[in-house]
């Protein structure tokens, strides 16, 4: 098992996992990040998304060896609870949330979407944020938080 | 971490509280008087609160945290009653071995049940304060006055409820004769409080039970049979005990899991075994496209849900129907996830579960495991929305399984995608055949109902013999499930909301509940009332064509509950209903209405359709809803629960069902059972009807069923096609489109 090097949130790490390992499983156990989160292992959910590199990407399906030299932002490369990013002030703001499993998604999906489009449109949120899979039904106060930050900033 | 912050608090907190009901058993009078809510089966007022002398108070819950906020709102009753801000409250929520036995977290009932009982005891405790205040102060407990805890008298002398707070204080049986503040007097109750666990949720706080660390925690997962009825030829397991990690691979009759130090080598492990095993699997599930006619060749157990005779005008019209609806999954975002963790000596054992309810669970577990009930804890720590039984109670009897291969050693063990789609316990598939009696007034002179299902309550702690925990199942020797037993009227099961709330005269309602089925079956949102709200309220629309009258007014011309005349007067006003409109062919609207199990949130529902005729794709543009969920406790959260139960049941209504093969479950991915995507979702505007001096009522399972039926009578608006079976997608409606 060969020593890995990840840039997750600004800091190096050395982890002894197998370059096939999903990105998900080091920041989870490894890392001590709960912020990516297990939902279906195949790409489809979006709620283990990070960004690599500024682009949204689903860690569940994404191996550490190919990692190396990129830079990694989780969740909690955001913001802190003491110090909060505008995106996740907003969803407190607007309670959007139910269970929150999949908040995680949402918020590093509106970060990338944010980040190339400062003031999307209604329908651009919904079509940036179709393919993270929302359960209980919380997907209209979701855009009002990602709404929220384009106005609060 | 919260688990471990709970860990923590638990050892303090376990030598202040005499845990209650064994105790209370003893000493509890022949008679004892009926006291509200959760507090007639936990009787003493230590059971659920402890104030501190260093200014905090602890509320101990035995309802648990599902993602609807019902702690919170919990937490919102207790400070109002106790007159203190609500960050001085820790809640502790379903534990075996510090919370009051509460039951399931489930049926809508945390406010009426659990908030009913916090607020008797939370009154009591501040009279007992008072009482002793008033003795310190000089003074009658009538003049006294509290703010966040400290109690003034009129002299101006004061003392704090910390400084009266004493061991044993509440160490007594509840009498529930301090009186629960009136609602006008409420200040935390009935406000938006936000809710307690979103923070964390939000920036990667440890809240999930699948961020549960502990020292030296393993990895597990399972492997399940292709179907539930294969059978095991031959394995070799050789060569997965080799794989890198592994630390025990387990093998009891058909159950078959492994253990490894690192997660993603329990998952390369789970596939090598899955791999190292030859199972014999013969067809052993109907014919997908026959399921409904399948279902009711099956044997049914039939019992009258209720029966109305009268004398009534003469029929002039008959109409009868039938509809359908299939298996719906639970579908939680996250897959079920326990940890588990035997003591070195195997004598006892601690479950840390999204479970809906800890005790049941222990009761099924402690019996497969053969462990005495005090030997094993169960921890409630939230997980994904469940919906209601999901995956949650199974993954904690298999995290067990597999911590008993590693005495000493926490067990984590995360279900993947397929093991969640193709073992959690789906929403049954039902047939419904109404028909109704039409005088020449136009008014409904007979109605009848009969509903075929398998069960919609098969969850553990079912006081019959047997173990309602699948992996139990499958061991080498195997427990049988429970034999299902409908539920009494008038919550019901699978005839919830079956029985209409509309004034017939004549009225017979039956429930024919399968016993055993092709799939298995549980509860989900609503038990039954979804598909039973799908029929009533479409054959309402039907009947109200026949007779010439507008939907609406043809409801309210038989309807004479007071408050569900409002819900649907509010629901046609604020979705500014137009009785006569007309549906262009592709644009229509529908209305839908319930009282939830006929006794609990009252929900009116109005959709906007707009349907694709080329493709048969349906999509809801906007919901307009009005509810009378009695007081509301926190409106924000309240909203959440009506608005989120729409836009679920809209997707249910248009995108779900269950698919299968005669060899098995082939959802097993968000592909094969695609739910409601962003761009899909209606825009939904609720109207809150408050009834501040009313009950407060659970909101969770309140709109799905109103919502599905506004779906349908939508449908028939726009297009004028009465299709009376769900889903509706979009191959299903451009066949019936092309039919009609």
């Amino acid at each position: 098992m060969a020593a890995i090097t990840l840039t997750v949130n600004g800091h190096r790490h050395q982890v002894a996992a197998e370059a096939d390992t999903p990105l998900l499983y080091v920041l989870r156990n490894d890392l001590e990040l709960n912020g990516p989160r297990f939902g279906c292992g195949l790409g489809q959910c979006g709620s283990c998304t990070v960004l690599v590199d500024g682009q949204p990407a689903r860690s569940c399906i994404t191996e550490i060896g190919a990692l190396q030299g990129r830079r990694i932002t989780t969740l909690e490369g955001l913001g802190t609870p003491d110090k909060l990013h505008a995106l996740q002030r907003a969803f407190i703001a607007e309670q959007a949330a139910q269970c929150g499993y999949c908040a995680n998604g949402m918020i590093m999906a509106a970060k990338a979407l944010l980040d190339s489009n400062a003031e999307p449109s209604e329908p651009e949120i919904r079509d940036a944020l179709a393919p993270y899979l929302c359960r209980c039904g919380t997907h209209n106060r979701i855009v009002a938080a990602v709404q929220r930050a384009v106005r609060e900033g | 971490m919260n688990a471990i912050t709970r860990r923590g608090f638990a050892s303090g907190l376990l030598l202040s509280f005499s845990f209650a009901p064994a105790l209370a058993q003893q000493t509890t009078p022949p008679q004892p008087k009926r006291l509200p809510g959760s507090l007639q089966t936990n009787r003493r007022l230590d059971a659920w609160l402890h104030i501190g002398a260093d200014g905090k108070v602890t509320v101990c819950t035995g309802k648990v945290e599902i993602g609807q906020g019902a702690v919170t709102a919990l937490m919102q009753i207790a400070a109002e009653e106790l007159d203190i801000l609500p960050g001085r409250i820790t809640m502790v929520s379903g534990d075996t071995a510090l919370t009051p036995n509460e039951g399931v977290t489930s049926g809508s009932q945390s406010m009426e049940m659990g908030g009913t009982a916090l607020r008797f005891a939370a009154a009591e405790a501040r009279a007992i304060l008072l009482e002793k205040a008033a003795a310190r102060l000089n003074a009658l407990a009538a003049q006294l006055r509290v703010q966040d805890g400290m109690v003034t008298a009129p002299s101006g002398n004061g003392v704090s409820y910390w400084a009266l707070a004493e061991e044993g204080l509440l160490r007594r049986e509840a009498t529930a004769s301090a009186r629960p503040k009136p609602p006008s007097e409420h200040r935390i109750v009935g406000q938006s409080f936000p809710r307690l666990d979103i923070p964390a949720k939000v920036t990667g706080g440890a809240i999930f039970v699948q961020d549960m660390r502990l020292p030296g925690m393993l990895f597990g997962r399972v492997v399940r049979p292709p179907s539930y009825a294969a059978r095991l030829l031959s394995m070799d397991l050789d060569a997965v005990r080799k794989l890198p990690g592994v630390v025990a691979v387990v093998h009891d009759g058909r159950f078959l899991g492994v253990v490894a130090q690192r997660e993603e080598q329990a998952v390369k492990a789970r596939l090598a075994l899955a791999a190292a095993v030859r199972w014999d699997n013969p067809p052993s599930l109907p014919q997908p496209a026959e399921l409904h006619t399948h279902l009711k060749t099956l044997k049914a157990d039939t019992t009258t849900s209720s029966e109305k005779k009268a004398e009534a005008a003469p029929v002039a019209q008959r109409l009868t129907a039938a509809y359908t609806k299939h298996y719906l999954a639970h579908a939680s975002i996250g897959p079920s996830c326990a940890v588990a963790q035997y003591a070195t000596d195997k004598a006892s054992l601690h479950v840390w579960s999204h479970t809906q309810g800890v005790f049941p669970l222990r009761g099924d577990m402690a019996k497969v495991l053969d462990l005495p009930l005090d030997k094993l804890r169960v921890t409630h720590v939230q997980g994904s929305g469940c919906y209601g039984h999901n995956g949650a109670d199974d993954v904690a009897l298999d995290a067990a399984l597999l911590a008993r291969a590693v005495p000493g050693k926490p067990v984590k063990l995360q279900w993947m995608r397929d093991d969640e789609f193709a073992w959690e316990p789906y929403n049954p598939a039902m047939v419904i055949e109404v028909s109704a009696g039409l005088s020449a007034e136009g008014k409904i002179v007979d109605w009848t109902h009969d509903v075929f299902s398998q069960g919609h309550n098969n969850r553990p702690g079912n006081p019959q013999n047997g173990i309602n925990l699948m992996p139990a199942w499958l061991l080498q020797t195997p427990h049988a499930a429970p034999y299902p037993r409908a539920t009494a009227q008038p919550a019901g099961a699978g005839d919830r909301n079956a029985v209409p709330l509309y004034d017939f005269p004549n009225q017979k309602i039956l429930h024919h509940l399968i016993p055993v089925g092709p799939l298995r079956t549980s509860a989900l949102r609503t038990l039954g009332a979804y598909g039973n709200v799908f029929a009533l309220e479409s054959f309402m629309d039907e009947l109200a064509e026949a007779a010439g009258q507008d939907p609406i007014a043809f409801r309210l011309a038989h309807l004479k509950d007071a408050r569900g005349r409002a819900v649907i007067e509010a629901a046609a006003k604020l979705a500014d209903w137009q009785p006569g409109a007309r549906g262009d062919g592709t644009h229509g609207r529908g209305f839908g209405f319930a009282k939830y199990k006929g006794l609990s949130c009252y929900c009116a529902c109005v959709v906007d359709l707009e349907l694709d005729r080329a493709t048969g794709t349906i999509r809801i543009i906007s919901a307009f809803a009005a509810a009378d969920a009695g007081q509301i406790i926190n409106p924000d959260g309240l909203r959440n629960q009506i608005d989120g139960g729409i836009i679920q049941a809209v997707s249910w209504t248009l995108k779900e069902a269950v698919q299968f093969s005669p060899t098995g479950i082939t959802s097993l991915d968000w592909d094969s059972y695609p739910i409601l995507t962003f761009p899909e979702v209606p825009k939904v505007q609720t109207v809150l009807l408050n009834q501040p001096d009313q009950p407060p009522l659970g909101s969770g399972e309140a709109s799905q069923g109103p919502a599905g039926a506004a779906i349908a009578n939508a449908l028939k608006h726009a297009a004028g096609l009465r299709l009376r079976a769900f889903p509706y997608i979009p191959e299903r409606v451009k066949a019936a489109l092309e039919r009609s």
